[in-house]
């Protein structure tokens, strides 16, 4: 699945990454807990998350995760939005709860990682 | 080579400013991306930690052709029972910790999991010093 497909099924505002939309992100996972994202050993991975702070961009950067949705309409700041655009990292929002979105990107066809 | 950084405890806001630092050292030197994952996921915990639990730390970064050599040394409370401590799940991770989507009690575990060596020691009431090291 193409990042742009992420965009268009969680009726997403891309944050930043504009240039990265056709990136292929092969599956997803979703938690509020980094310690549980720093276990995983996945390439080309999504990171749904309610957890907007600083950690969840730097967790995103040491896992090499390429796309990161913040849904709950959680907003970024600019220092985290800083650090994104820094590290290539594509930063979507939605207004979706978790639950909602992983629920309609696993319809759609995207893999979990586990 | 070798490379330093300071640690200030409770700092939320710089955990993570070493660990990319030497992420970006890593990649430069064309260390493979699965050891470059490995080595600073584990840094990055660890660098968690001492921002988590600790006053201050030094983590000092040894590079040679063979090795990634990384020792962490705080000073703070020190770990009690360090066995305890290596246990997934056990954590003493304060609330404003875990709002940062950490203190599960996954750190250790899981720094334990991405490098090929590592020894813990600590002393309480002075510090805790955590040494990890993984072949190139």
């Amino acid at each position: 699945m193409k990042i742009k497909e992420i965009v268009a099924i969680l009726d997403a505002e891309i944050v930043c990454g504009d240039s990265n939309m056709d990136d292929e992100i092969t599956c997803g996972f979703a938690s509020d807990l980094m310690s549980d994202v720093l276990t995983l050993d996945t390439d080309k991975m999504v990171l749904v998350t309610g957890l907007a702070n600083m950690q969840t961009i730097r967790t995103v950067e040491m896992a090499d995760i390429n796309c990161i949705v913040f849904v709950r309409n959680k907003k970024v700041t600019p220092e985290m939005l800083a650090l994104a655009k820094e590290e290539g990292v594509v930063v979507l929002q939605c207004r979706y709860s978790m639950y909602n979105a992983v629920g309609k990107l696993f319809t759609a066809g995207l893999s979990p990682v586990y | 080579m070798e490379f330093i950084y300071e640690v200030d405890g409770g700092d939320f806001g710089k955990a993570g400013n070493a660990s990319s630092a030497v992420k970006k050292i890593l990649k430069q030197l064309n260390v493979h991306p699965k050891i470059v994952k490995r080595t600073v996921v584990a840094l990055y915990e660890a660098e968690v930690n001492i921002v988590a639990h600790a006053y201050k730390g030094i983590i000092r970064v040894n590079i040679t052709p063979e090795y990634i050599e990384i020792v962490l040394d705080d000073k703070g409370p020190g770990i009690p029972d360090i066995e305890l401590a290596m246990k997934e799940g056990f954590s003493t991770a304060s609330p404003k910790v875990r709002e940062m989507g950490f203190g599960a009690g996954m750190g250790l575990p899981n720094i334990k999991k991405n490098v090929d060596e590592l020894n813990v020691s600590s002393e309480v009431d002075h510090g805790t010093i955590v040494e990890m090291k993984t072949y190139l």
